[in-house]
């Protein structure tokens, strides 16, 4: 189902005022504003969090074939009538053996940018899956819009309660893996001397993100995923060389998007991942123009 | 893991190796890898504190060597003995530091997090700082603290290890991946061409530094080299690989035309200049070396 704020905009319900309280009584009136905050909330702690690692070791690529191929799970579950996120994380767990497999050979094999070619045949051919899966089946587009751009106001209760479930194993695994996983991250040489097991680190890795978009698509959609995985990380590290505050200041930041997003969103009609999308970008070049760095305190 | 003493000073009476605990003995130790030879009849006892320098052309089993004290690799035949133990993986007590490119000049996280992964690095789980007070996480995490910010004195990196280790030069990173391999105490530490990536300045300041961590910490030092120079003046010995046939002694004795003529099994040519560098011609190596970069 897809709700967007100008239907409620044009029926004369949205009453912006001056009164900040009074704003917020009327962002939290309606039930389905309560779950898009909830459902956002816990969406950008995990994509937070999980940016924060795909960003430092460069797995962008990774994290947007898995949201294609997501695209693709989610509208094959869609044919035959299960749950699009069940869909999105079957088919992310796949593609991540997939990728881990093709590119182990590639590399093997030696052929010339081995893990970027391996991840993008599979994204494409993902892709194309999608395509022949919405052609067969009867998905309406608003279906398909909402899997591309997001649906985060069209959240139930049952959403709620899986994204719970997923956003908190998400950041439980995330939580048991951090450390060993910041070591091969930074430097896969010596932690792998040091008895850090590498390969497995990075398929589990690689799972942890599947479960991560498959959360984020449903705010943000397929197609605009960056803007809580890798916006908030990508400014986070240009601001601070801490890991610990920097995946703190990832998250905060990936909550104030979706945040800011939503309030604006409900009182201006236009799309929530638009206003998501333009808060992540304006602060990304502020930081860069800027080049703010704050001073390590020993 | 943690061992009290070790990193403590032990100043040392005199300068004889024999007094010392023998930290590791090979016997008649020989690799093969499938019908090839790497070397054999290796006879080799290294004292605590000595810093010894691996050499030999490329192929010559020089990486090998560190795999069989790692554990990673057999003996085909012959004993090795690391503290009176065999060679086993995971010996905390071994500190390696693998052959390396620089890190990107993105990467956004501090030496002193890099220095701090060398202690906790490889363990799973994160401690809750509310939770750790419960069984004494705290206490343990005061003290890896402690011993962090001594490591980073002890390489001289206190000035930037605060800054993004992307944004240091090779010297500085060099040492600070020096006191990440130190902050585990180890009796052992394992240099691949640490020097590689360096300019001659630092060169000579890292060496300066290794020989000065294994003579106050008794920490034994391999350093495999492709150039002996920037290290010849503070080293106890160097073990030549070449030819599966090996020679160990003081740099004065083994890198002599007479050693490495029979090494090699060609005419080489020893020349020591006024300031006590080494050149060494028709060194079969040193022409393909060259080839490679021309």
């Amino acid at each position: 189902m897809l709700i967007t704020t100008s239907l409620l905009a044009d029926a004369g319900e949205v009453h912006f005022s001056w009164n900040p309280i009074a704003n917020l009584q009327e962002l939290f009136a309606f039930h389905f504003m309560q779950n898009a905050f909830l459902a956002g909330t816990m969406i950008a702690i995990v994509a937070g969090a999980m940016g924060y690692f795909m960003v430092l070791r460069g797995q962008s690529f990774a994290g947007h074939t898995l949201a294609n191929v997501g695209f693709a799970g989610a509208s094959g579950a869609a044919l035959l009538g299960g749950s699009p996120v069940v869909g999105m994380l079957l088919f992310g767990i796949a593609a991540v053996f997939g990728i881990d497999w093709l590119s182990g050979r590639t590399q093997r094999a030696k052929i010339p940018g081995g893990q970027d070619v391996a991840i993008g045949t599979t994204q494409t051919f993902a892709l194309g899956l999608g395509l022949l899966f919405v052609q067969l089946g009867t998905s309406y587009a608003a279906g398909i819009y909402a899997l591309l751009f997001g649906a985060v106001l069209g959240i139930s209760d049952r959403d709620i309660a899986v994204i719970a479930l997923t956003a908190g194993t998400t950041l439980t695994g995330l939580m048991a893996i951090a450390r060993p996983l910041l070591f091969a991250s930074i430097d896969a040489d010596v932690a792998a001397a040091r008895g850090v097991p590498v390969r497995l680190l990075n398929r589990l890795f690689l799972i942890l993100l599947a479960f991560a978009v498959a959360e984020a698509v449903q705010v943000v959609g397929v197609l605009l995923i960056f803007a809580l995985l890798v916006t908030p990380a990508a400014i986070a590290e240009q601001v601070t060389a801490r890991p610990i505050a920097a995946v703190g200041l990832s998250m905060g930041l990936a909550i104030g998007f979706t945040w800011a997003g939503l309030a604006v969103a409900y009182f201006i009609p236009y799309p929530v991942g638009f206003f998501i999308t333009s808060f992540a970008f304006a602060t990304y070049v502020a930081v860069r123009l800027r080049r703010i760095r704050w001073q390590p305190s020993v | 893991m943690t061992r009290p003493t070790g990193i403590d000073p032990m100043p040392l009476s005199g300068d004889q190796f024999s007094q010392r605990e023998i930290v590791i003995q090979f016997e008649q130790a020989a690799v093969r890898r499938g019908d090839r030879l790497i070397w054999s009849h290796l006879n080799l006892s290294v004292s605590a504190g000595e810093f010894i320098a691996v050499l030999g052309p490329n192929g010559a089993g020089k990486s090998t060597l560190l795999k069989v004290l790692l554990g990673l690799l057999p003996l085909n035949e012959g004993r090795l003995s690391l503290l009176g133990k065999p060679a086993r993986r995971g010996n905390i007590a071994i500190s390696y530091l693998p052959q390396r490119r620089t890190f990107a000049a993105d990467m956004p996280v501090r030496g002193r997090d890099l220095v701090h992964l060398g202690i906790d690095g490889n363990q799973w789980g994160l401690p809750l700082p509310g939770l750790r007070k419960l069984w004494g996480g705290d206490v343990r995490a005061r003290e890896n603290r402690r011993r962090v910010q001594q490591v980073i004195e002890l390489v001289g990196a206190t000035a930037y290890a605060d800054r993004p280790i992307g944004e240091l030069s090779g010297g500085e990173q060099q040492r600070l991946l020096i006191a990440q391999a130190l902050v585990t105490r180890p009796r052992i530490l394992l240099l691949d061409e640490p020097l590689d990536s360096l300019d001659l300045r630092n060169q000579q300041g890292v060496s300066a530094l290794i020989r000065q961590i294994s003579q106050d910490y008794q920490v034994t030092v391999l350093l495999v080299a492709h150039d002996v120079n920037p290290i010849l003046p503070y080293l106890d010995r160097v073990l030549y690989l070449a030819r599966g046939q090996t020679a160990i002694g003081t740099p004065e004795a083994v890198i002599t035309s007479e050693t490495l003529s029979y090494l090699y099994d060609t005419p080489i040519d020893v020349l020591r200049t006024r300031d006590g560098r080494i050149i060494v011609a028709g060194h079969p190596e040193e022409v393909t070396y060259h080839a490679h970069h021309h």
